[in-house]
Parts: structure tokens; sequence; C-alpha cells
């Protein structure tokens, strides 16, 4: 590990339930407010959901829009939301060392879902009405793909398919490709448009884990006694990562360091998941980053508001960190809900502000904490500041098939 | 239905897939690909809404007759007029 090139952070785009950007999206994390609203999804009415409103046209023509698909449309934004915030001018760069590696949980349903309503609904299911632009909206690489079209990049670009661990797992394959110098810059991160496509939502309901409450607001509530499921959200956040060497050359604004990672898999079932296995990818995590658990300030938890997940969660996380007697552990579901491969890396970008701040935003709707739930250092309520201010955080992120992804990220220290 | 009709629902059409082109002064004789952002894919566009929104089926060898807003309502002016009194 030591022998490999550190590779640091070096921009954030992002688009979120609660803003279209990192400062507005952490002020309303510290201020306890949640980004959850009703949606209408088709065949199954208003549901809470977590619905970016970005400008689409800001980097896109409406042709653009038309042609490709909400998931490419956040790819994009936060494509270019992130090349901004590293100050990189693309006119300057060879186009060719510039990757994009982008998480996904699924794609395509929106679109096969959509053309096939349309082609029962309207036309008798007759398939010369179907769409010639179903199979280029619904490759699995489409939203990195986007990206290339709409900036004209011509390095490596392509999806990393995670189930909901994604977010992490397209930074870690950003990582691995600057290591091994395919590139040099990544665009690295995930994105999701799940909340169009009411398959999700059904899926969900009929394995009993969809929430439901009459104030959308408070329906995604980790560790509550009164959880009882998931709320979808759409969502994109894309990082820039560079090699620290290449870096500090540039004179970049360096947001911070990948300290470790670590993805390994339950191989046990389809969607239950397994706390050994969590546990284990934690410790191997931090393993990989030469630290030991005491080091971690901060745990940003994958807790879905699953009546088990959670629990599941929550007793792998007592198990590494229980004796620690320092580390805060925190949810940013509970505010946004789950934006499913966008989420490691969404919910990442809302913890960064704290080596800056100090502060661990808090996890709220937890009115009252199942037992089973019960983890030393967890913040509810409102965000607490942590004494000694907050140095090295680490981010869960799971996924059905038994997909378990760790990425520790520490502040930048030269 | 006439040829200035045609020309109209064509350029509806295309005002729907390329809503970023300015149509205030296409000119009927021109090629559309040599006055608008126009590629093939939106020529399949404009095939598939004929066939969505007026029942008109264009055959892929004669795609070419759409060519310019002229070559439209020449050619589609029958298929409108035989749609009509079917």
């Amino acid at each position: 590990m030591n022998q490999l090139p550190r590779i640091v952070l070096t921009g954030i785009g992002l688009t979120c339930p609660l803003g279209n950007d990192l400062p507005t999206y952490r002020e309303s994390l510290l201020a306890g407010k949640s980004g959850v609203s009703l949606f209408p999804v088709r065949n199954m009415g208003d549901q809470p959901a977590g619905v970016c409103d970005f400008d689409q046209t800001k980097y896109q023509k409406r042709k653009e829009i038309r042609v490709g698909t909400r998931a490419g449309s956040i790819a994009i934004f936060c494509a270019n939301e992130a090349i901004l915030n590293a100050g990189l001018n693309l006119d300057e760069l060879d186009s060719s060392r510039i990757g994009i590696y982008l998480g996904i949980t699924e794609h395509g349903n929106v679109e096969t879902e959509t053309e096939v309503c349309q082609l029962f609904d309207h036309y008798q299911e007759d398939v010369k009405f179907w769409t010639h632009h179903h199979n280029p909206r619904t490759v699995a690489n489409n939203p990195a793909g986007e990206i290339t079209v709409n900036l004209g990049l011509t390095g490596p670009h392509y999806t990393i398919g995670a189930a909901c661990a994604a977010g992490n797992a397209g930074i870690i394959q950003g990582v691995q490709q600057l290591r091994l110098g395919e590139c040099d810059y990544a665009l690295a991160g995930g994105v999701s448009e799940s909340i169009r496509a009411y398959g999700i939502f059904a899926g969900f309901k009929s394995q009993g884990a969809l929430a439901v409450h009459e104030d959308p607001t408070k329906a995604s509530r980790p560790f509550d006694q009164g959880r009882n499921g998931i709320v979808v959200s759409e969502g994109g956040c894309i990082y820039v990562l560079e090699r620290l060497e290449d870096a500090q050359k540039r004179g970049a604004n360096i947001i911070a360091e990948i300290a470790g990672y670590r993805i390994n898999s339950d191989g046990t079932d389809y969607v239950l998941p397994n706390p050994e296995r969590q546990e284990e990818c934690m410790r191997q995590a931090i393993e990989n980053a030469n630290m030991k658990p005491e080091d971690i300030d901060l745990v940003s938890t994958h807790a879905t508001s699953t009546p088990q997940g959670d629990e599941q969660e929550c007793k792998a996380v007592r198990n590494v960190f229980g004796e620690t007697g320092n580390t805060l552990v925190n949810n940013t579901k509970s505010f946004i809900g789950h934006s499913m491969g966008a989420a490691g890396a969404i919910e990442l970008a809302g913890n960064i502000p704290s080596f800056r701040d100090g502060f661990a935003h808090a996890t709220i709707n937890v009115e009252n904490l199942d037992p089973a739930c019960t983890v030393p250092g967890l913040v509810t309520g409102n965000a607490v500041e942590k004494e000694g201010g907050i140095n090295v955080i680490l981010n869960n992120s799971f996924g059905m098939l038994g997909i378990n992804s760790v990425l520790i990220l520490k502040k930048f220290d030269a | 239905m006439d040829k200035q009709k045609v020309k109209q629902i064509v350029l509806d059409i295309i005002a729907e897939i390329a809503p970023d082109e300015d149509l205030s002064d296409v000119k009927s004789d021109i090629r559309l690909r040599d006055q608008l952002d126009l590629d093939s894919m939106d020529f399949l566009d404009i095939v598939m809404e004929l066939r969505k929104q007026h029942g008109i089926d264009v055959p892929e060898a004669e795609y070419r007759q759409l060519e310019s807003l002229d070559s439209c309502a020449n050619y589609l002016l029958p298929k409108f007029e035989a749609s009509a009194t079917a």
C-alpha cells in the first residue's frame, strides 16, 4: 500500500434532494432538514422520494436531454460541476487521459419501463412504435458514456454495477485506475435515476421494504423503532481524483486523501445482509489504510431504514467500533433517502466538510431509538462537534447480492 | 389538407425533436440537414412521430423523400389525404 501513489480528491460535483452543490447540501445536513418529498410514481400514486431539481440545461442542449437519459443528465451535471470545482480547464488537458468510472445500482429500468408502458397503453403492443433510442439509452455504460459525448472526452469510460455499494465502488475503481496509470484524472462516483421506475418501488413494496409514513420527511428513519423501509431517491456525485504528485504540481486545492478501501462479498443471500462480512469489510479497509478502529473519527453508515438491515449493520459497527470510545456514527439517508448507486458517493460528500468544521451531522427522525440499533457514538437529533476535530471518515455502502464496500477518507496532510 | 399544412406538421415535429433549433426561417427548397442541426437519428425520430401522431408510415427506402420541406410536402400529402379518406 505504501509504495502505491497517494490519491487525492480535488473536485466535487453533485446533485441530491438537498441541493446541487456541497455548501447548500451541508447546510441542510447541519440544520437537520429533510430533503424527502412526495413524488408521483406510475401505478403507485404519490410516494416519499428524494427528488433532484438541478438545471438540466446548464450543461446540455435540450435535444441532448431528449435523446439521453435522466441518469445521463445527472452524470453530466455532476461531471461538469466537479471539473469546475477542481479548477480544471479541459481545453488545456489531454482528453484521452481522463477516465470516467461511475457506480450504478441498475440502469435501463426507467427507459425500458417507459417504452413498454407506452407500447401497451397507446400502441397495442405494436413494436414498430418502439424507439430507436432504446439501446443507447439502456446500455449499462450510458451515464458514463453521456459524459464523454457531452465533454468530448476520449479516455476510458464505463460504469460499475455494484448494487447500492456502487457509489464507493466507482470511487475505488477511479483510485485503482489512477494507480495503474490508466488515466491522469478520474471522474469517479455514482449516479441514480431510480425514482423514475415504478418497478423499483414495487419491488421494495413486495419485499416489505418500502417506506410508508404520512409525513414524507419522516419516512426515512434509520435506527428508529418505527422504521419500515426505504425511501428511494435519485442523485449523483462525481469526484475528481488525481495522484497526489500531479495535484501538487498543478497547485490543486486538495480536499481530502483516499486512505483505504475494501470491497467484499457475503456469499450468502440475494437480499439479506451479512453482518460478519460487513464487519470483515470494515476491518480490512482499516487495515488497508494502515489504521486501527480508534483512528476512525466518523462512520457514515449505509443503513437504509429497513428493520433488519439497520440492525445488522449496527451489530457490525458495534463489533468494530464499540470499544474505541471516540468514534462518532451517523446516517445521511435519514435526510435524503436512499440514492441507490449514488448513495455511497453522495453520503461521503455530505460528511467531507467535517474535516473543516469539525461537526458530525446527525441522524434525523430517530424519535425512539431501536435498542437493537444502539451504537456508541451514534449522533441523533442535532449535529455534534467532535473534540479534536474529524480527521478520518469511514464510509459504508452495501448492496444486494451481498456486496459490501468501505471507503476511508482522511483529511489531507502533506 | 394541403402542402402548406403538411410542411407545418413536419416543422412542428422538428420543433419537438430538435428543440434548440430556430425554425423561424426554414427554407422549403433547401435540404433540412443543410440548414438545421439534424442527424440521421433525428430523421428516424421524424419518421417515428409521423407514425405515432398521424399514422403515416414512411418505408426505409423512401426516407430520402423527407430531405426538404418541399419534398416532404410532395411525398406526404397523398399519404395524409389517403389517411383522411381511409
